[in-house]
């Protein structure tokens, strides 16, 4: 297993995405959970350039998966270059049937998605994980430790796979707030 | 359609929460928003619901205060009330020993700084008193803000933060 992305590049997913409507909810596609996919079918590679896509057509989207745009997939896109709170930065990159296998450091923070447009919610994560899932287009397993925002990012998008929205993990009843800021 | 709001508040007590809310919905109300906590042993709930008029939701509420101990209050609103302008968002944490006042202080500079507060908890728990509030406050104006409630919190001897609240989109 590479340790990290390696020579991992978007040219491994072909042609550019196309972006694709974000689904918001209470649509069923997010709450279900997403199949594994075969990182190497056409169809896989086409949805991870698609993601790439229409996550960098959203200002200040961080991170994207499958459910959000439809497709009830084990995929998602990340790239938190230039973000104020990143520490360790990983670029661009596209994981498939991603899992978290190491989680530590706890912390709390506020949270905003795409697919829940009109509230934000105080979420713990941890600051410090290690996922492994497999690079679409080369079909290359990966193990990926990293920490702050780029770890949190990835906890929020494996939670979409799984059917879980920041609102399944809210710390409390008063942890929810309507969304004040448009970016 | 109307839309009530209505306040209960009473001692409490396991079930408030449930007779509110099926009292309401056996009137075809549908809560909308609503918050609910316990403040020093009084059960506290404001909600907007939408459907029946006043008298219906007053008359379909009156049970819960035949032994005097809910109170009730039901008034219609206007559907999405006022919105205000968005402005930045910030939380103030408050903390310190319980003097007069300090809630009167925090929030008017917030308010002299058009500042509007969100939401606010208050919490004594023996000598010490904590505030918590969200602010939407004016851009660029935090920096001034956070000058006069350090000079509030000299005055009455507590420490007070002023932190952005801003969510991160993921």
């Amino acid at each position: 297993m590479t340790e990290a992305l390696g020579g991992w590049t978007l040219a491994a997913l072909g042609e550019p995405g196309k972006v694709r409507p974000v689904v918001t909810a209470p649509a069923q596609v997010l709450g279900g959970g997403g199949a594994e996919v075969d990182p190497l079918s056409d169809e896989v590679v086409r949805l991870a350039a698609d993601l790439v896509a229409t996550m960098r057509s959203a200002p200040g989207c961080v991170g994207l998966a499958a459910p959000q745009v439809g497709v009830a997939a084990q995929m998602f896109a990340v790239d938190v270059t230039g973000h104020p709170k990143s520490v360790t930065v990983h670029g661009t990159f596209v994981l498939c049937n991603a899992k978290l296998v190491e989680a530590s450091r706890w912390r709390p923070g506020r949270e905003g998605c795409m697919s829940v447009p009109d509230l934000t919610g105080d979420v713990k994560r941890a600051s410090r994980v290690t996922v492994e899932g497999v690079l679409p287009g080369t079909g290359q397993p990966v193990r990926l430790a990293t920490d702050g925002f780029e770890a949190r990012a990835l906890q929020h998008e494996i939670d979409h796979c799984a059917g879980l929205l920041f609102l399944d993990r809210v710390a409390g009843a008063h942890a929810i707030y309507q969304r004040k800021v448009y970016l | 359609m109307s839309e009530l709001a209505i306040t209960v508040i009473g001692p409490d007590r396991p079930g408030i929460v449930a007779d509110v809310a099926g009292l309401l919905a056996g009137l075809g109300a549908n809560l909308t928003d609503s918050t609910m906590t316990r403040l020093r042993g009084h059960f506290a709930m404001t909600l907007v619901c939408s459907g029946p008029a006043v008298a219906e939701a007053e008359a379909a509420l009156a049970p819960l205060s035949v032994d005097g101990q809910l109170v009730s209050t039901v008034r219609e609103v206007r559907p999405d009330g006022p919105q205000n302008p968005a402005g930045e968002p910030y939380v103030v944490s408050v903390h310190g020993a319980d003097r007069l006042g300090i809630v009167a202080a925090v929030t008017r500079v917030l308010a002299e700084a058009g500042g509007n507060v969100t939401d606010l908890t208050t919490r004594l728990t023996g000598p010490l008193y904590v505030l918590v509030a969200e602010v939407d406050l004016p851009a660029g104006s935090a920096a001034g803000v956070s000058t006069r409630l350090g000079e509030v919190a000299t005055a009455l001897e507590v420490g007070i933060t002023l932190r952005p609240a801003g969510s991160d989109l993921l």
